[in-house]
């Protein structure tokens, strides 16, 4: 099993293949079949209440401020879920890098650890994960006498940001591995010291191809962060929620959740693109 | 098994660790029907997934623009937006539009309960997925293969059926590979919409006997372990599949 | 052996009779977007005849070869193969593409396949004829091309030669009227050029039509009956060998035959 689990970098998003040609067609479909779901259900709540279509349309107008950016005074809405994918994002790649680096460390248990720790996060559900660090997390640290209270949506935050950590560190393991074992010689030759070499010759190079790996990380991250409603973070999909128990509508359904499909879509998608984009770039020049 | 059950509830009073879920009768068996629950779920999404991809990869190569395109947009509509939320979209949303069914007691009930609509909305986003994964190994297949079984007279879905298909599914089998792994462990998010599988069961169990880090860490593994499974499936798959001299 | 089976074919369109060309190309053109790859070219093909293209690189000779297997749609012209218009839209293109086999310059086996499997695959999925029959059938191919014995190998196991003699086995074992042959030695080693020559050799002598694009003159000097010469989508110059190999008129021609030669 440990052979096997030490796969390739995850292909879960385009990093494996090139995808079709940008295809503006592709937005105007998603956002039509999205204004089609709302007219149906429109249609449906035309037949079924008494209110008329202007509710649905009105409701949704009403609460998206709230969906957008939680209750006022607040911190929420599916601005808190750009927050937390960004922090989540930075505090794994950086603690990825750690750990990507601790793979190829010269001292085999510290190679062993970081192996160990890597295949842990990648291979554990991200549910399973959120969890582990909601419950086992204390609400607050002491660190010299100062008490740092710890709210949930930055425990939720620290939860995401595992599985991404053990994923940079298989893309940094995997970009540091593919620059040719020559260029280690060579610095080697020019008295270099492997730190050097490391951070001034080796890191450069690999960046390039880090970026689109990452950037499809960032997307799949994104679209986990509706998992911390989940463990009770008021995120856009909470808020959705609310909002739709407080209407208490069933025709309301459809075009509420289709708009936080479509928040997120109008999101991530463009972020697709630019992966794609820069994935062909780099891809030429390398 | 009794005495090993014995040892681990000593363990509990010794040493304070519960592993209540394997010595108790009850907690065991919950514990068991949940696991078995996710690899059925794992198992069903994956059959279903698979066979998302290979028609939304012939149906990618048709001739009409039209059916290109929808396939194009449900690719881009489930590969962008959050699995957990296409979830409830399928079952909060979609789920009371259905017909309901009377059931044997007479009680009208929804014809697709939790554990349907999590298999409809986890196929249909790991199928998405697979399109991608199988065109683009559909694409690796050489040109100059396809053209000499045109000119050997076998029609477009004997093409398929035997030249592309078994080439592309070569091709593509460690992508394909990744995705199943993500796809048996995005199954945890069913329980969102309260299908008993693993997390469900053991998130009951944690409450009820206050034993988060010893669930927690069997949760780990029991992902592991079925993660590894579907690893080593795939690999045997792969080298069933192996050709002479063909690939590496 | 195509002679023996020549009555299974679907039946033989109207008003050909096997006197006049089996092939026959009149005033064809085909551009691909700007580029005019053919620019008008017309030949016969009588049964039983072995005909050369010749000429240099991306002068439309592999183009032609795919016209005639409608692999390639053409712009104007026709093409009759037994007197059926092969770029009629209500053309059955299988029961064209039975009478017309074809063998690529990068052989092109299924790589999946075993070369036994290669052979059979077309007969029993196209043609659903009988599994014993269409074993037996392989199994005398594979000794005609001199391979008896790697019926289980697999293409990635087997030389260039090797490939290109099941492939050439494999469009026989649809029985065709006619083979087409796209720089079949184009991709292969010297050493293994002999042994596929060999086994078309032996195809012509029995009497089959072929229609071989080449750069082998020593080749279609021996075993051809007309060979043409073509030069930028036309055909510049064509006779017998005895006459065109020694007496070609055109400067183009000849240009092309002191550099070859």
């Amino acid at each position: 099993m440990s052979a096997v689990l030490r796969g390739p970098v995850p292909a879960q998003g385009e990093s494996g293949f090139t995808a079709t040609a940008f295809n503006r067609r592709t937005l105007a479909f998603v956002i039509a079949a999205f204004v089609l779901v709302v007219a149906a259900s429109e249609a449906l709540a035309q037949i079924r209440t008494t209110g008329g279509s202007r509710g649905i349309v009105d409701a949704l107008i009403k609460w998206t401020p709230l969906l957008l950016f939680g209750p006022p005074g607040e911190f929420g809405g599916f601005f808190l879920n750009i927050v937390v994918s960004f922090l989540a994002m930075a505090i794994g790649t950086v603690a990825g890098l750690t750990l990507g680096l601790g793979q190829i460390s010269l001292h085999a248990p510290v190679r062993r650890v970081s192996w160990a720790v890597t295949q842990l996060f990648r291979n554990s559900p991200w549910l399973v994960l959120l969890f582990f660090v909601m419950l086992l997390m204390p609400y607050q640290v002491t660190v010299g006498g100062v008490t740092i209270p710890l709210p949930d949506w930055l425990k939720a935050t620290f939860g995401l940001s595992l599985p991404i950590m053990a994923n940079m560190a298989e893309i940094v393991r995997g970009a540091v591995n593919s620059i040719p074992t020559s260029q280690w010689e060579c610095a080697e030759s020019l008295a270099f010291t492997r730190m050097q070499t490391l951070w001034r010759i080796i890191l450069p190079q690999c960046v390039k191809r880090m970026v689109p790996p990452w950037m499809n990380w960032y997307a799949i991250l994104t679209m986990a962060t509706p998992l911390i409603s989940i463990v009770g973070v008021n995120d856009a999909m909470t808020l959705a929620q609310d909002a739709l128990a407080a209407e208490q509508k069933t025709e309301l359904l459809m075009p509420m959740y289709g708009m936080l499909l479509v928040f997120f879509f109008l999101y991530c998608y463009p972020i697709a693109r630019w992966t794609i984009y820069l994935e062909r770039k780099y891809a030429v020049k390398i | 098994m009794e005495s090993l059950w014995d040892a681990l509830r000593s363990l509990h009073d010794a040493q304070g660790i519960n592993l209540v879920q394997f010595y108790n009768d009850f907690e065991r068996s919950r514990l068991l029907r949940g696991m078995w629950t996710t690899v059925q779920l794992a198992v069903i999404c994956i059959g279903f997934s698979v066979v998302i991809g290979i028609v939304g990869a012939w149906l990618q190569g048709s001739r009409h623009r039209l059916l290109r395109a929808v396939v194009q947009g449900y690719i881009q509509f489930f590969r962008n937006t959050p699995p957990l939320v296409q979830m409830y979209f399928f079952y909060f949303a979609l789920g009371p539009q259905m017909p309901r069914i009377v059931n044997e007691y007479g009680i009208a009930q929804p014809m697709l309960g939790s554990f349907e609509w999590a298999v409809i909305s986890l196929s249909f986003f790991a199928g998405a997925f697979n399109v991608e994964i199988f065109r683009s190994g559909i694409e690796a297949v050489q040109k100059s293969t396809v053209e000499a079984a045109d000119s050997l007279c076998f029609n477009r879905l004997q093409t398929y059926r035997y030249v592309v298909l078994p080439l592309a599914l070569r091709f593509c089998l460690p992508a394909l590979n990744n995705n199943l792994v993500n796809l048996a462990k995005t199954t945890t998010q069913a329980y969102a919409i309260a299908v008993p599988e693993t997390l469900y069961v053991a998130s009951q169990i944690w409450s009820d006997h206050i034993n988060v880090l010893e669930m927690m860490i069997t949760l780990l593994t029991f992902y592991l372990v079925l993660v590894g499974v579907i690893v080593w499936l795939m690999t045997r798959l792969e080298r069933a599949l192996a050709v002479p001299g063909f690939g590496r | 052996m195509p002679s023996t089976t020549a009555s299974a074919k679907p039946p033989i369109a109207h008003g050909w009779t096997p006197d006049q060309p089996i092939i026959s190309i009149r005033d064809v053109h085909k551009s691909f977007g700007e580029v005019e790859v053919l620019k008008g070219v017309t030949l016969d093909v009588r049964k039983g005849e072995v005909v050369c293209i010749i000429g240099p690189s991306g002068s439309g000779k592999s183009t032609l070869l795919r016209c005639i297997n409608a692999l390639v749609p053409i712009d104007k012209g026709s093409i009759k193969v037994e007197g059926q218009e092969v770029h009629d839209p209500a053309l059955d293109k299988l029961a064209l593409r039975k009478k017309v086999g074809m063998v690529f310059q990068s052989y092109n086996l299924f790589p999946h396949k075993t070369a036994l499997e290669n052979i059979m695959m077309a007969p029993l999925l196209v043609l659903k004829r009988p599994k014993n029959d269409v074993e037996a059938q392989a199994l005398r191919l594979m000794k005609k091309v001199r391979l008896g014995g790697k019926e289980n190998a697999y293409p990635g196991e087997l030389s260039g030669g090797q490939q290109q003699r099941v492939a050439i086995a494999r469009s026989l074992a649809m029985n065709p009227d006619v083979m087409l042959f796209d720089e079949v030695t184009a991709a292969l080693d010297p050493e293994t050029v002999k042994e596929v020559l060999v086994t078309i050799r032996e195809l012509a002598e029995e009497g089959m039509t072929c229609i071989l694009v080449t750069h082998e003159m020593g080749f279609a000097r021996e075993v051809g009956d007309h060979i043409y010469f073509t030069d930028r989508g036309v055909i510049v110059e064509h006779g017998p060998p005895a006459t065109f190999f020694s007496e070609a008129s055109d400067p183009r021609t000849r240009e092309f035959l002191s550099q070859i030669l």
